[in-house]
């Protein structure tokens, strides 16, 4: 019998069974918005802001904080203070753009080709991947990634390095805020994440190690835009 | 929360001989029929026991960290409880819909109803690719299968990625946890194992520079691997989603860099909606290993679209029942499958901390193995697995989606030990091995003790004369006297008591 009778068979002789049992009391639909509704709220002494910073710090990301204006220069700072040498970035983004102006072309690596052609550079060459977000979480410190063709997923978890952008206005209260506002059930992405820290692990004898196997670490710029400087 | 750095006592090397002896290759098929032999063993060896003690006391402290306002607990439990029964009250239309959305995204969906059925699917698609290996995220349901034992058999190599997975692998051991694999094993021995098995690794014990080793042995294997496995946390049939939580960042290699992913996990993982991710999220790394947050959500929807860089060319999805379906047929045993895999329950359990994982003999150790394995693998092999329980609920009490497991072990025990018909409480369906752990001798003895207690004369008899008798007993009571006093009837009988107190009165 070849695979895909044998998958066949499988498949009605476990639908059989599951459609056979009683289907026992039914069970309402549960209601994930109510829940947030009517727990406690976040303390009102600390802003979104206070919080993100809060949480995302005790996971060891490194938060540099920036107006709109003077990011590159921040991200410079950190290019030079890290000595990063070789920088993966995807093309046509913002940073991109701003990258080349700043750093001579030897020193960017254009993520633009299958990764099957790149992955020896990436692996072995690459000091850092910059990022864009489409977000961050307060409750947890956390960041919201959507990878696209023009900032692939490897992009933020192969370097040693992940240096990403986040708006301040971006930043959500909780996953559940950033995935009703951005009604992401109707157009799933191809890869979405949540990314707390760098990657870590507690493996050998509970001892807490950063850099297991993504990035060793993560370095936040945190940018308030002009509007909200305005108002604060 | 605060990162937690924590520096352990060294304490001695974790001896070799933990559970069977053998070497550094121990065996490999451990047998839940040794249980009682094996947890014997664990028990008598001192450093395993404060290893799994500390490990314990450490993983309950940082989860009650989180959960100290018992009331939101309770409510938030209450949700994910809900998300879960919701799912599986409509388990076979969310498998239906799951399956069409995923095909419609282009991921092929396997169905396998035994072990030995996902492992052909897996060397299937191994050898159209040509596979010679396979790296894996952390899997519970591809050791259930032995998948990189059948792979081995046919020359492919399956390497576990997860640091503590691939500590074991490289060992020949097996998990003891189902979350924190390597508890068993001091950074000594992991020192010694990378030393003895991984080309030019100096020997140190500096935790740091091991992971950094393992690090630097598995990241050229992402590169050169066709194939990458993983297993799944929840799978959304809203979305057709797949989501895994991790923190080391194999998981996402896997899925990521392979031009071919392929994703097992039991069919019973699937949730309604995409929403329904968060309450279990919320409160599956905090049940875990206390942390409020894991590193990574990563949630993968369907193979590379037109024009991406990266990411599987071709997915596959393989949802294996061994067993499930037959829990799920039961209403009774259906709760088991709300299980989200946080080991909450082990952390908590005074016999698992005391015997350890690797004494159960099962893929799923600790309180929630011994209530799924009977269904995997039956109940005649397992029989003395519902036994190991003091009963006392902790459990159920820290379970984040309140499965009552201490009530399941108490009807496993009665599903052991009753054929259908001889239940008070006859099931619709019998368990595989029900019955089965049935003897003889125990049930004689039952009988005699209906036959004399509902017949009043043999009953006075008896009375009468156990007193009179009680010299006669034996000091040796099989079982019982191994670690109890004989037993003994008392020298006087509670109804000759009650006249003496009578004829006093008067």
């Amino acid at each position: 019998m070849n695979l895909q009778d044998h998958d066949k068979r499988a498949r009605s002789a476990i639908f059989s069974r599951l459609r056979g049992a009683s289907a026992g009391k039914p069970v309402e639909t549960p209601d994930v918005a109510a829940y947030f509704r009517e727990r406690a709220q976040p303390a009102a002494g600390e802003s979104r802001r206070e919080r993100f910073m809060r949480n995302a710090s005790n996971w060891r990301a490194e938060i540099v904080e920036c107006g709109e204006a003077e990011w590159p220069a921040r991200l410079a700072d950190v290019i030079a203070r890290k000595n990063l040498q070789r920088i993966a970035v995807g093309r046509n983004t913002s940073i991109g753009w701003t990258l080349s102006a700043m750093l001579p072309a030897e020193r960017l690596f254009w993520y633009e080709q299958d990764l099957a052609e790149v992955k020896a550079e990436l692996f072995n060459h690459i000091d850092a991947g910059i990022t864009t977000t489409i977000g961050g979480v307060a409750e947890t410190g956390s960041l919201l990634l959507w990878p696209t063709p023009a900032e692939p997923r490897t992009l933020s978890l192969i370097p040693p390095l992940h240096i990403a952008l986040l708006f301040e206005d971006q930043i959500h209260e909780t996953l559940f805020d950033a995935m009703r506002e951005h009604q992401w059930a109707q157009r799933m992405p191809t890869n979405l994440l949540l990314v707390t820290g760098p990657s870590k692990t507690a493996d050998i004898q509970r001892m807490l190690v950063y850099g297991a196997h993504g990035p060793k670490e993560l370095v936040i710029l945190l940018v308030s835009r002009k509007a909200q400087e305005a108002a604060l | 929360m605060n990162a937690p750095v924590v520096i352990e006592r060294p304490g001695p090397a974790t001896p070799k001989t933990a559970g069977a002896p053998g070497g550094a290759h121990r065996e490999v098929h451990a047998r839940p029929e040794d249980f009682k032999q094996r947890s014997h063993e664990s028990v008598n060896d001192p450093h395993l026991r404060s290893s799994f003690r500390g490990a314990m006391d450490f993983l309950i402290e940082r989860r009650a960290v989180h959960f100290s306002d018992l009331v939101a607990f309770e409510t938030l439990r209450k949700l994910g409880e809900q998300v879960r029964q919701h799912a599986l009250s409509k388990l076979p239309e969310l498998l239906d819909q799951l399956e069409a959305k995923l095909t419609e995204l282009g991921v092929h969906v396997h169905w396998a109803e035994t072990p030995e059925d996902a492992n052909r699917i897996f060397l299937d698609i191994a050898q159209r690719h040509e596979a010679k290996l396979m790296v894996k995220g952390k899997s519970m349901v591809s050791e259930e299968i032995e998948l990189n034992h059948v792979m081995a058999d046919h020359g492919i190599e399956c390497l576990e990625t997860d640091m503590g997975e691939y500590i074991l692998q490289l060992d020949g051991d097996r998990p003891s946890h189902i979350i924190m694999p390597a508890i068993h094993k001091t950074k000594q021995d992991v020192a010694e194992i990378f030393h003895e098995h991984i080309a030019g690794a100096p020997l140190t014990d500096d935790v740091n520079e091991l992971i950094g080793i393992g690090r630097k042995a598995l990241r050229e294997k992402f590169g050169a691997a066709k194939i990458g496995v993983s297993g799944v946390n929840f799978m959304v049939a809203e979305t057709g989603s797949i989501v895994l939580v991790e923190n080391e960042g194999n998981g996402r290699l896997c899925t990521s860099v392979p031009d071919v992913h392929i994703a097992i996990t039991g069919l019973e993982k699937v949730i309604d909606k995409l929403e329904h991710v968060v309450p279990l999220y919320a409160l599956l790394p905090k049940s875990a290993t206390g942390q409020a947050v894991t590193t990574y959500l990563n949630v993968i929807t369907g193979p590379r679209r037109e024009g991406e860089r990266d990411g599987p060319r071709e997915m596959h999805l393989v949802l294996l029942d061994n067993g499930r379906t037959q829990a799920y047929r039961e209403e009774r045993f259906r709760a088991t499958l709300q299980c989200i895999r946080c080991g909450a329950c082990m952390n908590h359990c005074p016999v698992y901390t005391r015997v350890g994982g690797l004494s159960y003999g099962t893929t799923y150790p600790g309180p929630i193995g011994s209530i799924i394995s009977p269904h995997l693998v039956g109940l005649k092999s397992t029989r003395d697995l519902p036994t190991a329980s003091s009963l006392c609920g902790a459990c159920g009490e820290v379970c984040p989606v309140k499965i009552p497991i201490p009530e399941m072990l108490m009807k496993l025990r009665e599903a052991g030990r009753h054929s259908i018909t001889q239940s008070m409480t006859p099931p619709t369906q019998a368990l595989v091995g029900q019955g089965e752990v049935r003897a003889i001798s125990e049930a004689m003895a039952w009988r005699g003790w209906r036959v004399l207690y509902s017949h009043a004369f043999l009953y006075r008899l008896f009375a009468w004369f156990a007193p009179r008798l009680r010299w006669l007993t034996p000091a040796w009571q099989g079982g019982w006297t191994k670690s109890r006093t004989p037993l003994k009837p008392a020298p006087k009988s509670l109804r000759d008591m009650m006249a003496d107190r009578d004829k006093r009165r008067r």
